[in-house]
């Protein structure tokens, strides 16, 4: 197999245009690659949240494959429930059995880490064929920009504010991914589609295995985050370059980062881009800083060597 | 109001039938700037492509000859009736073949 | 025919689901429901139910698995009881809002708080404003039967509204019966499985579960108004179409002696016997009283309510929950209330809670209501004082 690169990207659109996603919004950037590296043999059960509104308003929908949206903390249980009718029926000749269809359930990070968690617990340990994409924008967006479990550090969001007492989300994102992975599923990974081909390699492995898998996808969020959009991609890049997020996997056990960063660039440059950090003082700064050198140590340590470097001034 | 159908009319459940009919609603009007792509700047790399949102830039196999000789089998064309004017193509164009330009209305 | 088995009404649910031959079971177990997920698990074990089961994490998650599996196209079932099923209230109604025949069978049980695990119908009633058709059976075999019926009315194409069945916990969840038990056979010729709708399919995309705005939301509400209210005619069909294919003759409503009463009583559930046996008594003794039993509670079956109580001269509607601060108390009351005076019906109508959180409902308190009622006799509705009281409290 020759390696995917951009020029491997489908052509066909499985996300129609016209939805109602803010411009330059990397939900969007998600869903469109996400569809494209699944194919049309699949059926999305999604969460409540921006991209369900912005893409299913009566009496038009964006999505070209099956598509089903019953609440907002249950993505995961509706997608057990789809992957036990569609095995069932197979089984029982009430559908084609030769017909290869992968059940696939989307939430955003309120969705998955907070209100949708047990569900999702549940779907993983009961080992459903269905793979779980999380696009993380960090924050309740579609109820207007509030904290969510994701949030990371010192963000402003309208329910933790920078004031007088308060300097934004005091507590640190919640490590949804060790969550998911302390369940022993097969295959588990973040993705950032400022690397398309991460993205595609990804995504498409985690739908071929049989089982439940679990894509954690970087989604930076106009509004939310406070910046102007044509800096979506230049963000997402940014996140990986500074190690704020760091693309691995971790296939049946096996730990690789897969975007290896040599040098990488001190956190402030990614801060600095958004308004939602803007409030942020030397020594906040200096702390995230700190906390993503500890972060990284620990997946270099995981990884066995430095694949995420030191950080280099300019 | 009256244009719409009656509730005898629709299907239950509020289920769409028809896929993509997001189509029929156009987003030109959520745009500021416009792209414009250079065709003969454009190398034909698919970044901008890749990260429109929308989608709104459509691939074309029309084969195209730039001003400088070189042959390409595609171009890249943006779809008016979709494009937000967020900008992300034309930032992330590498050899900054698209400008963002004035809408004039 | 089938054969007949000693079995409590969770077993007797239990083989009906069976005989229907569903393809997904999702369920949480909670007292007094539990035994019927746990057999639905020992028939898919011992391969006599080709189903997928899914031991989900909660009730919220079980409702929400068969509303995928519907979806889907899957003939799908789900129990559970009191606390459960207010987990599962937000998917309930979407559930019938968006058409699916999911059929779930209800247990019913007190609601915390205190924490109670005896029966009542508070978990019933708090059900009912969701949009499901909904019965509630007397006995394991009317149980039995009205599932394999439900399957029947949820997936006819003139329907497609999900059906809940409710039995008495423990009095009827619990209890040994004879129960005869129809056959996989027969039970899928009078239920065929029917998908005449929209389902999860990769090669006819659909989109479930839309936003709709001002401009749609509405006539969506209204879309199931009507198909729950039109759902009467094929209801009685069914039942109509069950009697005559085994037997056993089940009506909306069943009404004894309700020509000549006085006084008819208004019940539901295990109630209704309790009651039937004091009237009977009652009658020797030469008070006429009458008794109207409520299966079908949703649609509420307000022409046959009250065409059974245009002879009464006083009406006492027993209820085992209350809507504490409104201005029924009673909720079977408020329908039947509503139904009389629609019809200009111009008598006491009263109401009687009773049985709260597994109180045993005795003679003794039946014997009291029909006095009570009696007294009410030939007084108008405006004469009333009190139009509730609690029959079995301590003071
Ligand atoms: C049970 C329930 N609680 C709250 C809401 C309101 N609500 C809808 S979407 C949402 C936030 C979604 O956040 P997230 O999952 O992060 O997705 P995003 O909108 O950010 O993409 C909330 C709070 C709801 N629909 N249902
Ligand atoms: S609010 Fe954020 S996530 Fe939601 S549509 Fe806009 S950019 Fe996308
Ligand atoms: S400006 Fe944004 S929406 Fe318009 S074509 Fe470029 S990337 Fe797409
Ligand atoms: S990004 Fe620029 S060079 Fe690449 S295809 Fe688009 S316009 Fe052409
Ligand atoms: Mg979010």
């Amino acid at each position: 197999m020759s390696a995917f690169t951009i020029a491997s990207i489908p052509r066909e659109e499985l996300l129609a245009p016209g939805h109602r996603m803010c411009q330059g919004c990397g939900a969007a950037i998600v869903m469109r690659h996400l569809l494209k590296a699944l194919g049309k043999d699949i059926i999305i059960a999604h969460a409540t949240g921006c991209v369900e509104v912005t893409t299913s308003l009566y009496p038009e929908t964006a999505w070209r494959v099956p598509w089903i949206h019953v609440a907002f903390e249950n993505a995961a249980a509706v997608a057990s429930g789809i992957e036990a009718a569609v095995k069932a029926l197979k089984r029982k000749g009430l559908m084609n059995p030769e017909k290869k269809v992968k059940v696939v359930a989307i939430g955003g990070d309120g969705g998955t880490v907070d209100i949708g968690l047990q569900a999702l617990s549940g779907m993983l340990e009961r080992g459903h064929n269905v793979l779980y994409v999380l696009y993380d924008n960090e924050a309740y967006m579609n109820t207007g920009i509030q904290r969510s479990g994701a949030t990371p550090l010192y963000a402003w969001t309208t329910t933790t504010p920078a004031g007088k007492v308060w300097r934004g989300e005091w507590r640190r994102k919640k490590d949804i991914v060790g969550i998911v992975r302390a369940h022993g599923i097969p295959y588990v990974a973040t993705v950032n589609f400022a690397y398309i081909s991460d993205f595609y390699v990804k995504l498409r492995k985690a739908s071929e295995i049989e089982g439940p898998t679990f894509i954690h996808a970087y989604a930076p969020c106009v509004p939310g985050w406070r910046y102007e959009p044509h800096l979506t991609v230049k963000i997402a890049k940014l996140a990986v370059q500074t190690g704020i997020w760091v693309n691995y996997e971790i296939d049946r056990g096996s730990f690789r980062v897969t975007t290896p960063v040599p040098k990488r660039l001190p956190v402030e440059e990614y801060l600095k881009t958004q308004g939602r950090f803007a409030h942020l003082m030397k020594e906040e700064v200096e702390l995230i800083q700190k906390l993503v050198d500890e972060d990284v140590d620990y997946i270099n340590k995981l990884a066995g060597s430095v694949v995420v470097g030191p950080v280099e001034r300019k | 109001m009256s244009a719409l159908p009656g509730w005898r009319e629709l299907p239950r459940g509020a289920v769409i039938l028809e896929p993509g009919s997001s189509v029929r609603y156009k987003t030109a009007s959520w745009r500021v700037l416009k792209p414009v792509i250079d065709q003969d700047k454009c190398v034909r790399c698919r970044i901008c492509w890749t990260y429109c949102p929308e989608p709104a830039i459509v691939e074309l196999d029309q084969p195209y000859t730039s001003r400088s000789g070189k042959a390409y089998k595609v171009m890249y064309a943006i779809d008016y009736d979709y494009c937000k004017g967020c900008g992300i193509c034309a930032e992330e164009c590498p050899v900054k073949a698209i400008a963002m330009v004035e809408e004039v209305r | 025919m089938g054969k007949v088995m000693p079995l409590s009404g969770n077993y007797a649910v239990a083989y009906a689901v069976k005989a229907v031959d569903v393809d997904v079971v999702a369920a949480y177990p909670i007292t007094p429901q539990t035994a019927v997920v746990e057999k639905l698990a020992e028939f898919v074990a011992n391969g006599e139910l080709d189903a997928e089961f899914l031991h989900v994490e909660s009730e919220h998650s079980a409702l929400s698995a068969v509303v995928g599996a519907s979806a889907a196209g899957a003939r799908v079932f789900t129990a559970t009881s009191a606390q459960g099923l207010l987990l599962m209230y937000e998917i309930m109604h979407i559930a019938s809002s968006s058409r699916l025949p999911i059929v779930m069978g209800i247990a019913t049980r007190a609601i915390s708080a205190p924490i109670n695990i005896w029966c009542d119908h508070s978990d019933f009633m708090a059900a009912s404003d969701t949009g499901w058709i909904m019965f509630m059976a007397l006995n394991a075999q009317e149980a039995h039967d009205l599932i394999i019926a439900a399957y029947r009315i949820a997936e006819d194409p003139r329907v497609s509204i999900p059906v809940a069945i409710g039995y008495d916990g423990f009095v009827v969840s619990h209890t040994l019966e004879p129960v005869d038990v129809i056959e996989k056979e027969e039970a899928l010729e009078y239920a065929p499985k029917r998908v005449s709708r929209p389902t999860l399919d990769p090669d006819r995309p659909v989109t479930m579960g839309s936003l709709a705005s001002p401009d749609w939301y509405f006539e969506f509400r209204v879309q199931l108004q009507d198909a729950i209210e039109n759902s009467r005619e094929t209801i009685s069909e069914a039942l109509r179409e069950f009697k005559r294919r085994f037997g056993r003759e089940y009506r909306e409503v069943d009404d004894f002696y309700t020509d000549d009463a006085d006084v008819v009583i208004v019940s539901m559930g295990s109630t209704t016997g309790t009651a039937l046996v004091f009237i009977e008594e009652a009658r020797r003794s030469g008070m006429k009283l009458g008794l109207l039993n409520i299966r079908l509670f949703r649609p509420f079956p307000e022409v046959e309510v009250v065409k059974y109580l245009e002879n009464a001269k006083a009406v006492a509607v027993i209820d085992r929950a209350v809507n504490a601060g409104s201005s029924f108390v009673g909720p079977l009351y408020s329908d039947v209330v509503v139904s009389a005076f629609k019809k200009s019906l111009d008598i006491p109508i009263v109401n009687y809670v009773t049985g709260l959180g597994g109180r045993a409902v005795v003679k003794s308190h039946i014997e009291f209501i029909a006095k009570h009622a009696y007294s009410l006799v030939g007084k108008k509705m405006r004469e009333v004082k009190k139009h509730y009281s609690f029959i079995g409290v301590r003071e």
